[in-house]
């Protein structure tokens, strides 16, 4: 998928250029194109908005200190976001706030509650025993304040590791190849991580349906 | 030639919108869908709630002020203008 948030930017070597060159009006674009999604990021690491917000700038005053020696060897986006993510570790270290990062067992289990399908004794083992209810029309509704509330709940709630994935992925509009390299995993990690994630937010926006379906 | 159950099948979405499955898998992976109203809806909905995260980064979150939402627009103005002076700052020296 495209990100859109990074529609209107110029390739890397232009902004590179621009950057060193002291053309306020980039930084100033690159400030507002990417702060947001960093303060989300951020936000997953540390214990309050306020810290986020710290973790954000000193992000941004490594980027203009360090701008000069930055080599290339990966976009600036991620560049940035890889300063990002050292700066809010290293303040959720002091905050106590430790991400457990390495834990594996987020990846057990299945994604969907086992009692949907049919078990053994039944006439088709593994087959959904009901097939999921359908969702009112995704696009109105999905949107709808209420709805992104409890996304943004659902978001809240998942294991950091799948948070700060599905952040990056379907808020962010980052692509795999990058939100592998800024947090440091496996393609199939990451992947993992998008699928249980994604699994559990959709999750809880059937729960909503469902409730709002019976009380309607 | 084996087929899948709708449980293998819930666990393939992302691999399948992500366009990781060999060949075979993502043909059984289609096959089994063609005839199953119930993975369709469920792929169709991990869709949908990709695309629902998707609309909450692009229209920043509304009103409303949960302790795990950081603010809406970005940094702060004061936030923003320090850097800015920083910027030009540094740029000089």
């Amino acid at each position: 998928m495209e990100s859109f948030a990074d529609g209107g930017l110029p390739p890397d070597d232009v902004v590179v250029a621009a950057l060193r060159a002291g053309d306020e009006a980039m930084f100033a674009t690159l400030l507002d194109t990417w702060s947001r999604g960093m303060l989300w990021l951020a936000r997953s690491h540390v214990s309050t908005n306020d810290s986020a917000q710290e973790v954000v700038q000193d992000t941004w005053l490594a980027v203009i200190r360090g701008i000069d020696a930055f080599e290339g060897r990966s976009s600036v986006k991620t560049w940035v976001y890889r300063i990002l993510v050292n700066t809010a570790r290293k303040r959720g270290v002091r905050e106590n706030r430790v991400v457990p990062w390495s834990s594996a067992f987020e990846h057990e289990g299945p994604t969907v509650e086992p009692a949907r399908f049919q078990g053994a004794d039944d006439p088709f083992p593994g087959f959904w025993k009901d097939v999921p209810a359908a969702w009112p029309t995704p696009e109105g509704e999905v949107l709808a304040a209420e709805v992104r509330g409890l996304i943004t709940k659902a978001l809240a709630e998942l294991p950091s590791r799948q948070r700060v994935v599905i952040t990056l992925r379907d808020v962010e509009g980052c692509t795999s190849e990058e939100v592998c390299e800024i947090l440091e995993i496996s393609p199939a990690n990451q992947r993992v991580l998008l699928h249980r994630a994604r699994a559990a937010v959709r999750g809880r926006l059937e729960e909503y349906f469902e409730t709002a379906g019976r009380s309607a | 030639m084996k087929r899948f159950s709708c449980d293998e099948v819930v666990e393939l979405v992302t691999a399948y919108l992500e366009g990781d499955l060999d060949e075979t898998t993502r043909c059984l992976f289609a096959e089994h869908l063609s005839g199953c109203e119930g993975c369709a809806r469920y792929l169709g909905q991990i869709r949908a709630t990709a695309d629902a995260l998707g609309a909450l980064g692009a229209s920043g979150p509304g009103a409303g002020g949960e302790p795990s939402r950081p603010p809406s627009d970005g940094l702060p103005r004061s936030a923003r203008e320090r850097l800015l002076g920083a910027f030009r700052e540094h740029r000089r020296s």
